[in-house]
């Protein structure tokens, strides 16, 4: 999923000071699950907005909606009717969300709560950590099922850097090396020759480098 | 002279006992806190608190049961965490954090709960009535 | 002799000379200053200078640029290349440029990550690995392709080719086969990091041997000397893939005690270690990195037996 974190509180107050009344709208997917948007986390922002805005002597309303997703246009659709009369739109959802609202409704003032962090899982309770890179080319076959083009801090495709150590990224005593990760695991699956194999350099006109992306399934569109 | 109005969300195994214990042991207390009977004290929503506050307390506390002593083993761990982030959300909102706390105690501490209400009942007072509210007086 | 470059370092390790490189770290601005005091210093003590690109991630006079004027000082430079800072296209681009300009020897590295440097915010290319980079410039030579595959029509860059080895990295089995993965890609010699422990270099070198690597590549060992207990310290714990056995800090620290100069007792050690590695099976010359401190090297070649340099015609 897309993990993502609310932008602090200040900013997003900031980005509707002159606004008198707003859709906060949250997002059922990704977000709602990384506890970020759903609807409970925005109705706290809403109400935390409210009250901020009630000690300026400059009081706020709020409208507040939870999208089944925002990434589909026919829940964007949805919110038409609250999105009418607010000066702003506040999207917790990720970057796609608020760009969906902003492409829906033109003339709207739309905001992002939240910053979108990395494409990821959960790993424990309230804990997420980053796993794909979306790079367009997936090569997880080749490196044990352990992804060294997000994990590893340098994208390395040959092997470890001379930074590695203890089973450490040299960028961290808290990240671990993703090279010592797809080596241990190799050699426990008794495929270590296939380390030996040169990784030629990536495509990247398949990651975002190539410009915005599109995907299609022919056999599904009307 | 200003009496604060405090919401007190008492966990049923322990905080909410102790209050009914402190009733029959006759104990005078402060008579500003409104308790609220919770399942546990780990059922406690960020969202009912801001509501509290939004809704005219002045000042707001959790009470859950001595550390270990959870009847769902953990509830009261995460109240304290939740506590400490609404805690946390009213400093940035600019109400302020103090205004909000969390206690540990067993249902037979019935004196700690007249003495918790009692030091709640004085800092709120020291702090003054929540400025949410006095804006909306002055708003109307 | 079958040369595959007009490098004079190549040149030397051919005819089987122990060869001796150093490394000048050119500086924070825009003066050639510096880098023409340490040439000069250096001029006759080492036969190639490496010149390092940005080390640890700070921005300093481009490689490039100071390898010109360590050419012009008569001194033979051995580019440093990072993979951090340029796409294919800018690596392409400056290897022709390179060239044209005289460089002859090529040092292909990953790159420190720009966290540890003074632009931590900047964005990071990778676009190659340093494998990847070795094979991009043996291709170029060899094959007179492009890194797309579009033919060099003329005036290829040939580049002598270097890549580096940290036998205290791990996962340490996997050192001497990410070693192997470098020469097939097209890697002729090898300078590793510093050595400061001695029996896990000698292990590396042993696995080395076994699998006839030093035949195929020219190993440089890594020295460094160490000018103070601080520095030994600093290395010991916050540099990543550094091993400095406490025996080291605790000898510095009783020479200190003795009354005599830590940085003398650092050259000391430094000297000592190179007569060591000298004797270990494939190590064909030493490459030494006297960072920030560059002008102990004259003494520290001469101490070790290593001057004169050998003449290359």
């Amino acid at each position: 999923m897309i993990v993502a974190e609310q932008k602090p509180f200040a900013e997003i107050a900031g980005f509707v000071a002159d606004c008198n009344k707003i859709l906060v709208a949250g997002c059922l997917g990704c977000v709602a699950v990384c506890l970020a948007g759903g609807e409970k986390e925005t109705e706290i922002l809403a109400a935390a907005l409210r009250m901020h805005r009630r000690l300026q002597g400059k009081p706020l309303e709020t409208v507040t909606y939870t999208a089944t997703r925002q990434c589909d246009p026919e829940y964007v659709d949805a919110m038409a009717d609250l999105v009418k009369d607010v000066d702003a739109v506040v999207s917790l959802a990720c970057g796609v969300g608020v760009q969906y609202i902003a492409e829906r409704y033109p003339d709207k003032w739309v905001v992002p709560a939240l910053n979108t962090r990395f494409a990821g899982g959960s790993v424990a309770q309230g804990v997420w950590e980053e796993r794909c890179g979306l790079c367009g080319e997936c090569i997880l076959h080749k490196t044990g099922g352990i992804c060294p083009i997000i994990r590893c801090s340098k994208s390395l495709l040959n092997g470890p850097c001379g930074g590695s150590q203890y089973g450490k990224c040299e960028i961290s005593k808290d990240v671990p090396c993703a090279w010592q990760l797809i080596y241990d695991r190799m050699k426990a699956l008794g495929r270590l020759e296939w380390l030996l194999e040169y990784q030629p350099p990536k495509d990247w006109s398949k990651s975002r480098d190539g410009g915005p992306r599109k995907a299609v399934r022919e056999d599904a569109t009307i | 002279m200003f009496e604060p109005r405090i919401v007190a969300f008492c966990c049923h195994y322990c905080a909410y006992s102790a209050a009914d214990l402190a009733g029959s042991m006759r104990l005078q207390y402060a008579p500003n806190i409104r308790v609220v009977e919770m399942p546990c004290s780990g059922t406690i929503d960020a969202r009912v608190i801001l509501a509290a506050f939004e809704d005219g307390a002045d000042g707001v506390y959790v009470a859950g049961c001595l550390e270990g002593d959870c009847h769902f083993l953990k509830g009261n761990f995460r109240a304290k965490k939740r506590v400490h982030y609404v805690k946390k959300l009213l400093d940035d909102i600019g109400l302020g954090g103090e205004r909000l706390e969390f206690y540990n105690l067993s249902a037979a501490m019935g004196t700690r709960f007249a003495e918790i209400a009692n030091e709640m009942t004085e800092r709120i007072k020291n702090l003054g009535p929540s400025p949410l509210k006095a804006k909306e007086v002055a708003g109307a | 002799m079958n040369l595959t470059t007009e490098s004079r370092l190549e040149k030397l390790l051919k005819r089987g000379e122990f060869v001796v490189t150093a490394e000048i770290g050119p500086p924070q601005h825009a003066s050639a200053h510096e880098i023409v005091h340490h040439a000069r210093l250096l001029k006759g003590y080492v036969d190639a200078t490496n010149i390092t690109d940005c080390q640890t991630a700070v921005v300093r006079l481009s490689s490039f640029a100071a390898a010109v004027h360590i050419l012009r000082e008569g001194l033979e430079p051995i580019m440093q290349m990072t993979c951090r800072d340029r796409n294919r296209i800018a690596m392409q681009s400056d290897l022709l440029g390179a060239y044209s300009l005289g460089i002859r020897n090529l040092l292909c590295l990953t790159g420190d990550h720009q966290s540890f440097g003074n632009h931590p915010t900047a964005k990071n290319v990778h676009d190659l690995d340093s494998i990847q980079l070795i094979n991009m410039v043996k291709r170029m030579r060899d094959d007179r392709v492009f890194a797309c595959g579009e033919p060099i029509k003329e005036h290829e860059p040939r580049f002598f080719i270097g890549a580096a080895a940290n036998p205290f990295a791990d996962p340490f089995e996997f050192r001497v086969v990410r070693l192997e993965k470098k020469i097939n890609a097209g890697a002729q010699f090898i300078q590793t990091q510093c050595i400061f422990d001695l029996e896990r270099f000698s292990r590396f070198m042993e696995m080395v041997v076994e699998r006839g690597l030093h035949e195929r590549a020219y190993i440089l060992a890594g020295l460094t000397p160490i000018k103070s207990i601080g520095a030994a310290r600093y290395m010991q714990k916050n540099v990543p893939g550094m091993i400095v056995p406490e025996e080291l800090v605790q000898r510095l620290r009783k020479a200190k005690d003795d009354g005599k100069n830590v940085a003398d007792e650092g050259v000391d050690i430094c000297v000592e270690f190179i007569n060591k590695v000298r004797k270990i099976k494939g190590v064909a010359g030493v490459h030494i990195m006297a960072i920030a401190w560059e002008e102990i090297v004259p003494t520290i070649v001469q101490k070790a037996g290593l001057y004169p340099r050998p003449k290359a015609d």
